[in-house]
């Protein structure tokens, strides 16, 4: 406990008392003492940075855009740090280290998606832009009008997002080291705040960039010691890993019945083929397209291009993100299969189902393991990281949002752009703890809610309301005000609403129905005849849940005869019968017995913690369900079918725009065409970087 | 710094505009297009070209697993072909414009 306490003394702004640290993580008590000296010390370089940067932030374009002087090279690596969210950090590393290869094959489009960023957005927006999304599509719209719709669009992406990153941190860090849920959200939210609020875009930058270099650092070190054993070779490599014994036995459970007749060098092979993870080829269309057209439109992405002096700096900018983005992709490529040979699949599902810890988990091992020093400090380190990545992106949003708030509805709308500019910097500063307060609220009430939806929500509300509205103004002559506000209402509102009628919300008929699986065990079945693939019988039925429609489904191996398992509570019992034969092993003076007995000893005790666990779970949903048939819109089962929106809103958003412009008629939008495009093809008149 | 008196239907009418405005338009389509359809390649063969996504080509290394790195190198190639003609291309004649604007 004084361990304890003196690092508690240490991240003293991240928590204010030490009896809120209980609990378990991945990190055994007595290193956690280490993991709050890192976590001390990157603290304490992210308020130095603050500190600096709070000097040199005084007028609005130093608040919104760090007085547009990043360089090119910086600002591609605060994109990177801005990107490279805990999901897609740990996230992917993780997905693959239980799927392999779909795992890896979904980290493709977050690189994809910065082609369209490069070659449509960044330069343009940088010639035409000021601090906000509102003041591209007010160039040549309805000021007040675009500018209180692409407010409230953004101010919607960011909180969807926001309140994914919030909840997603609290979780990591309470798994992590153990700290409570809501402190470590407050911690998250407080430390965002206060690079936000004093250092502005400056010091949100220079947070960033710190993270994505430490990022990297860490990857890079990870991904030496898991292939430096195999001279760096590929082939070799990976061999090794299909080999394992832990990934031919991860594949097995992933494929089940089928895998009855495989060998197990096809099992092993299996893990670098496709189909284990991502089983319908339309909803990841539908998500690669919410990817690579909604990165374009994410508002704290196009805030990121306000930054740089010029628009070169904003193309050599995103070619750096490319670069770091891509590069850190193919490294995760290494840290989840070296994961799931070192560490192994059931493990790193045993401390979070999501494979989150299976970054954390490689670190720990390759330092020596869980009881050693340096094993600790890796996780410690990684740990960090991750922690700093959480409030480097938060940041960046509530930057995002505080500026649609501040920017373009208080000045822009209620003031008529005739605030002073003193009030400007309040404006904006105070917009910042309002969002900043509603994040760590929304955070604090979501938890426990399902909110994986969320960032796919943000990506096709940004693709389907944002993107179409920036993209056409930008390029389209005919463009006007009606268009964008009818493509950007309707094509938010048809992403949402979809989403809530989707696979990913919560229904309490599929939860209990499981639960009760888990309780009540399940009737041993018969034999089954293998079943041909079958197709949906029209495209439609692929997307809803229509009457008379067939529904397509996969094709089925044979399988064979199954016995009934038993409920929770027989199977606990089963297991607590062994325990004493075990323990009576124990008691064997030849020591490979011994040896054995234990590890068996060891093996029943966590089946039964596993069980254990996998009860009160079962328990829980059948009391918080209790009674419920139906998903917070009515629904007992999904009516769409695919869990990304993107595919029918996103051309939905683009056919709006163009419809509304198409049949109204406006003055100015048709005006001010000449000079948007001549602006944003050479760069006159464009916001110029500021002195210090 | 901000002229109100710059003439922009003139500039946007200016033949140097136009060509800069056509090269543009048809480098930056093609790369559009050309990134499109390879990203959608990778889900499209994973899903319905699994056989061929089995090859092993390179030991244990797959057709697939190749496929999906070549995605990385490619966004790479079309980064770097962009910038490379942007750099020498779109730039000098954007000056051009940018200094007869100032000019005149």
């Amino acid at each position: 406990m004084n361990r304890l306490n003196k690092g508690v003394l240490s991240v003293a702004a991240l928590c204010s008392s030490g009896a809120a640290i209980a609990g378990s993580g991945a990190v055994a008590d007595e290193f956690k003492w280490m993991t709050f000296t890192v976590f001390g010390v990157i603290i304490a370089i992210t308020m130095a940075i603050t500190f600096w940067a709070a000097r040199s932030t005084h007028t609005t374009s130093e608040f919104y855009a760090a007085g547009r002087s990043v360089s090119g090279i910086q600002n591609g690596w605060a994109i990177a740090g801005d990107y490279l969210s805990a999901a897609s950090f740990l996230g992917i590393a993780g997905l693959i280290s239980l799927y392999g290869y779909d795992g890896f094959m979904y980290s493709v489009g977050w690189l994809v998606a910065y082609i369209t960023v490069l070659l449509v957005i960044a330069e343009p927006c940088r010639n035409i832009g000021k601090y906000t999304m509102g003041d591209i599509l007010a160039f040549r719209n309805d000021p007040k009008k675009t500018k209180v719709v692409a407010a409230l669009s953004t101010i919607t992406v960011s909180t969807f997002y926001l309140t994914a990153q919030m909840v997603g941190g609290g979780v990591l860090i309470k798994t992590l080291i153990g700290i409570d849920y809501e402190i470590s959200v407050i911690g998250v939210g407080v430390l965002m705040l206060a690079y936000v609020v004093f250092g502005g875009m400056k010091a949100t930058t220079w947070v960033q960039i710190t993270k994505a270099v430490l990022l990297v650092i860490a990857s890079l070190i990870l991904v030496f010691l898991v292939w430096s054993p195999y001279g760096f070779s590929l082939p070799a490599y990976l061999q090794a890993v299909v080999g394992d014994d832990k990934v031919v036995a991860q594949v097995a459970k992933l494929l089940g019945d089928s895998a009855a007749g495989m060998t197990k060098e096809e099992l092993g092979q299996r893990f670098l083929e496709p189909g284990l993870f991502l089983k319908n080829p339309i909803d990841q269309i539908s998500l690669g397209l919410a990817l690579v057209l909604g990165t374009a439109g994410m508002p704290h992405i196009l805030m990121r291009f306000f930054t740089v002096p010029t628009a070169q700096a904003a193309r050599v900018s995103v070619i750096w993100a490319m670069g770091i983005i891509g590069g850190f992709y193919v490294l995760t490529l290494f840290l989840g299969t070296g994961a799931a040979m070192l560490v192994g699949s059931a493990k790193i599902a045993s401390v979070d189902a999501g494979g989150n810890m299976a970054g954390p988990l490689l670190a720990q091992f390759l330092g020596g393991g869980e009881n050693s020093m340096l094993g600790n400090f890796f996780l410690a380190f990684v740990a960090a990281v991750a922690f700093a990545t959480i409030v480097a992106v938060v940041a960046g949003l509530v930057l995002a949002a505080a500026s649609a708030m501040a920017h373009d509805i208080y000045v822009g709308v209620i003031r008529g752009e005739k605030a002073t500019p003193k009030e400007q910097v309040v404006a904006a500063r105070v917009s910042s703890v309002i969002v900043g307060v509603i994040a760590i609220t929304v955070g604090i009430l979501a938890k426990g809610q399902n909110v994986a939806h969320l960032v796919a929500l943000a990506f096709a509300v940004a693709a389907s309301s944002n993107l179409p509205a920036v993209f056409l103004t930008l390029y389209w002559k005919k463009c006007n005000t009606t268009g964008i506000i009818l493509g950007m209402v309707v094509g938010s509102l048809t992403a949402i609403g979809l989403v809530m009628i989707s696979p990913n919300m919560t229904y309490p008929k599929a939860v209990i129905a499981s639960a009760k699986k888990v309780m009540e065990g399940e009737p041993a079945q018969a034999a089954k005849e293998a079943k041909p693939a079958v197709a949906a019988s029209s495209f439609m039925c692929e997307l809803f849940a229509l009457e008379g429609c067939v529904k397509s489904e996969p094709a089925k191996a044979a399988s064979l005869e199954k016995p009934a398992k038993p409920g929770a509570a027989d199977k606990l019992a089963l297991l607590n019968e062994r325990i004493p034969a075990l323990e009576a092993a124990l008691l064997v003076a030849d020591p490979a017995a011994l040896k054995a007995a234990q590890d068996d000893l060891a093996k029943l005790k966590k089946d039964i913690a596993a069980t254990e666990k996998a009860k009160t779970k079962a328990e829980e949903d059948i009391k918080k369900f209790d009674g419920q048939t139906t998903s917070i819109m009515g629904l007992e089962k999904p009516f769409f079918l695919l869990k990304n929106p993107g595919l029918i809103s996103i051309p939905l958003g683009f056919l709006l725009v163009i419809l509304g412009s198409i049949f109204t008629r406006d003055k100015r939008a048709e005006e001010m065409w000449d000079e948007l495009y001549v602006r944003q093809n050479t760069g006159i008149n464009s916001e110029q970087a500021t002195a210090h | 710094m901000s002229n109100p008196n710059i003439n922009w239907a003139a500039i946007d009418a200016n033949p140097k505009f136009q060509a800069l405005h056509r090269k543009k338009t048809v480098f930056l389509w093609g790369l559009m297009i050309f990134s499109t359809v390879y990203y959608f390649l990778l889900p499209i063969g994973a899903a319905y070209f699994q056989e061929l996504f089995k090859i092993k080509v390179w030991g244990v290394v797959n057709f697939g697993l190749l496929f999906a790195l070549s995605e990385f190198v490619v966004a790479w190639v079309i980064a770097f072909l962009y910038s490379r003609k942007a750099n020498a291309e779109f730039d000098t004649m954007a000056q051009e414009i940018i200094n007869e604007t100032k000019g005149a």
